[in-house]
């Protein structure tokens, strides 16, 4: 009711039309190059992510026994049928990687909803309740904090045992600090802003000041964050795939590709280094679209 | 000032035990019964079971069994390896010296890169150095550095020869092990070439390891020179006619200097870290590698305890930034 009010009474003051939050998001977003590259590339990835059986040339678990370490098209040797090369059993360097690429971003887009989730929840319960259930919370987060992810995700793996979704879970606990501290964050500053003593005062339950009143208000950091957190999610799921704890053979995942590549590493340099590439890239266009939100959605840097 | 250090030091003696809490919960998780792990394959009779679980207490309640713990950890006794038997706490510290030697080698390359990189960035601004400098430091902050290690390994040891594959020195040399840095082991003997081989085998781990902070660093300095730089009183300086290096050297830097310190020291974590899998790749002995072995064996009492100490340095080393950051600004020291 009042926003609409709002933009009926800027309609009236402005002459040109005027833009709506949406509208002007994009007009900020778009003028950063580098976050419309990282957007064009996320797009392209969840493309080949969704269609890996279609795209891909090969099935990435298929050993070509007559074709072992082959190299890239484009060298001596290499065959236009493999582009990228085989690896040590004859399997399609590429097509791993397409089908690679559906893994990291499911175990992106897992571990993410997974840690917003449980973050928002903790994050408004402390910024809300306040007192011994925000200073227990929070202890424990401190605690989360103390310890280096990747470590605490190793603990939890070894625990759990190596397997994608135990990965998956290590690394949405691990990122929950993170969105914990910012909810809760977020929540304090728009608890003393005056339409939640309004709402509190027309008889809003709590549970309605918290998800109706306050969260819709906190969301802009947490898409940073979330943007952001896919990157993470995408490096630790690798590292903990290349220490041998994420996907186990022969799962096409970037980071045991490279466990695997490791012996090899003197005599086909092309097994080593595309899935690396792959991640870099994937990791740089999620950093890139996280910086571009946060400047377009961040109203102190808008002018 | 010193009521600042206590208020800080009240905060840290609870996350301590909130981490012997977790470690210890954490360590009894694991499926499966750790006596029958410490048997391995052939077992034990019922009867040595029950021996052996009184023996090392696993018979009784689980809160005794915590305070037992955390007693033992008071008294700097983390329990023992179950494949050398050697005390955990003694194992760590013949290996710690060769990751903090790592870790010092790589915040140095990360600071003597980073710090001047976005200084000269945030001078000149929008020019083609700064765009350089912002792209180089976005492609580290996201690189994969276990790749970035085999990447250079393929480079500059196997292609290029420059340096060796892996490990800290040549296998011709014997140094003895005096204060456990190899660099200092080594100027202090007479070996001839033992120096230059420690430095040699040093380059590379830590250029791998001191890549994200570095970017991390670049960043941050670029950020606080910027807006250190749109002050008041550096226009005041500048209108004074003192000379433009000077203005930046001694009136924006120390100012500017605050938040890349906090940053700096907030490294250790990610140095750690890292660590782990840049020593894993370079064959580096140091606790990392200590780690993941002992994972890999399911060696748990040096996981929980390896654990333990690294939360543990990690909380000191924040709380020493904390009360540093309180020296340097005083705002900080009296807020509560």
């Amino acid at each position: 009711m009042s926003t609409k009010q709002m933009t009926v009474a800027e309609e009236t003051m402005v002459a040109p039309v005027p833009r709506t939050p949406l509208q002007e998001f994009w007009h900020y977003f778009k003028s950063n190059k580098g976050a419309v590259a990282g957007l064009v590339f996320i797009v392209f990835i969840c493309f080949l992510a969704l269609f890996a059986d279609f795209v891909a040339p090969h099935s990435p678990s298929v050993q070509a026994r007559d074709a072992l370490l082959l190299p890239p098209a484009w060298l001596d040797g290499g065959s236009w049928h493999y582009f990228l090369g085989t690896d040590d059993v004859g399997r399609d360097i590429l097509s791993r990687l397409i089908h690679g690429a559906r893994l990291s971003i499911a175990v992106g887009i897992v571990s993410v909803t997974f840690s917003l989730f449980l973050g928002i929840l903790l994050g408004l319960t402390a910024g809300y309740c306040k007192g011994i259930i925000d200073t227990t919370i929070m202890r424990i987060i401190d605690i989360m904090l103390a310890m280096p992810s990747l470590l605490l995700a190793i603990a939890i793996v070894a625990i759990l045992g190596p397997s994608i979704i135990n990965a998956a879970l290590a690394i949405s606990i691990v990122s929950l600090p993170h969105y914990v501290r910012l909810t809760r964050a977020a929540t304090m500053t728009e608890m003393s802003r005056d339409y939640v003593t309004s709402s509190r005062v027309i008889g809003a339950s709590p549970l309605r000041l918290m998800f109706i009143c306050i969260l819709p208000n906190c969301l802009a950091p947490l898409i940073v964050q979330a943007t952001l957190g896919f990157s993470t999610a995408i490096l630790d799921m690798a590292a903990l795939g290349f220490l041998g704890l994420g996907a186990q053979p022969p799962t096409p995942e970037w980071g045991s590709m490279l466990a695997d590549a490791l012996q090899f590493v003197q005599r086909a340099w092309w097994v080593v280094t595309f899935p690396g590439v792959m991640i870099l890239i994937t990791v740089l266009a999620f950093n890139l679209m996280g910086d571009g939100l946060r400047d377009a959605l961040d109203p102190k840097l808008k002018q | 000032m010193f009521q600042f250090i206590l208020r800080r030091l009240s905060l840290v003696i609870p996350t301590f035990f909130g981490i012997t809490l977790l470690t210890f919960t954490l360590i009894h998780m694991i499926p499966g019964d750790p006596i029958e792990v410490m048997a391995g394959e052939r077992g034990v009779s019922a009867e040595r079971h029950a021996m052996l679980s009184a023996e090392l207490g696993f018979d009784q309640p689980l809160y005794i069994q915590y305070f037992r713990y955390v007693g033992g950890v008071l008294q700097g006794d983390l329990g023992n390896s179950l494949v050398t038997r050697t005390p955990v706490l003694d194992e760590f510290l013949a290996l710690f010296p060769a990751t903090v030697e790592l870790s010092i080698c790589a915040a140095l390359f990360a600071i003597f890169i980073g710090l001047p990189a976005g200084i000269i960035a945030a001078v000149k601004r929008g020019t083609i150095f700064d765009h350089s400098v912002m792209t180089v430091s976005l492609t580290g902050y996201s690189m994969p550095i276990f790749w970035w290690a085999l990447l250079l390994m393929l480079i500059f040891s196997v292609n290029l020869g420059w340096t060796p594959v892996s490990g800290r020195i040549d296998v011709v040399y014997w140094i003895d092990n005096t204060t456990g840095f190899m660099l200092i082991d080594t100027w202090l003997s007479d070996e001839e070439g033992a120096f230059t081989s420690a430095v040699s085998h040093l380059i590379l781990p830590s250029i791998v390891l001191g890549t994200i902070p570095m970017a991390v660093i670049a960043r941050m300095t670029r950020s606080s020179m910027l807006e250190v730089l749109s002050e008041d009183y550096i226009r005041t300086a500048r209108s004074k006619g003192i000379a433009p290096w000077r203005v930046i050297v001694i009136h924006a830097l120390r100012n500017a200097l605050i938040p890349v310190i906090t940053v700096i020291g907030l490294q250790v974590g990610i140095l750690l870290s890292g660590a782990i899998l840049t020593e894993t790749v370079f064959a580096w002995p140091g606790i990392g590698k200590w780690l993941i072995e002992s994972i890999g064996r399911r060696d748990y009492p040096v996981v929980q305890g390896g654990i333990l100490i690294v939360a543990t340095i990690i909380i000191v080393v924040n709380l020493l930034v904390d009360i540093m950051y309180g020296v340097i600004n005083p705002r900080i020291r009296h807020s509560h």
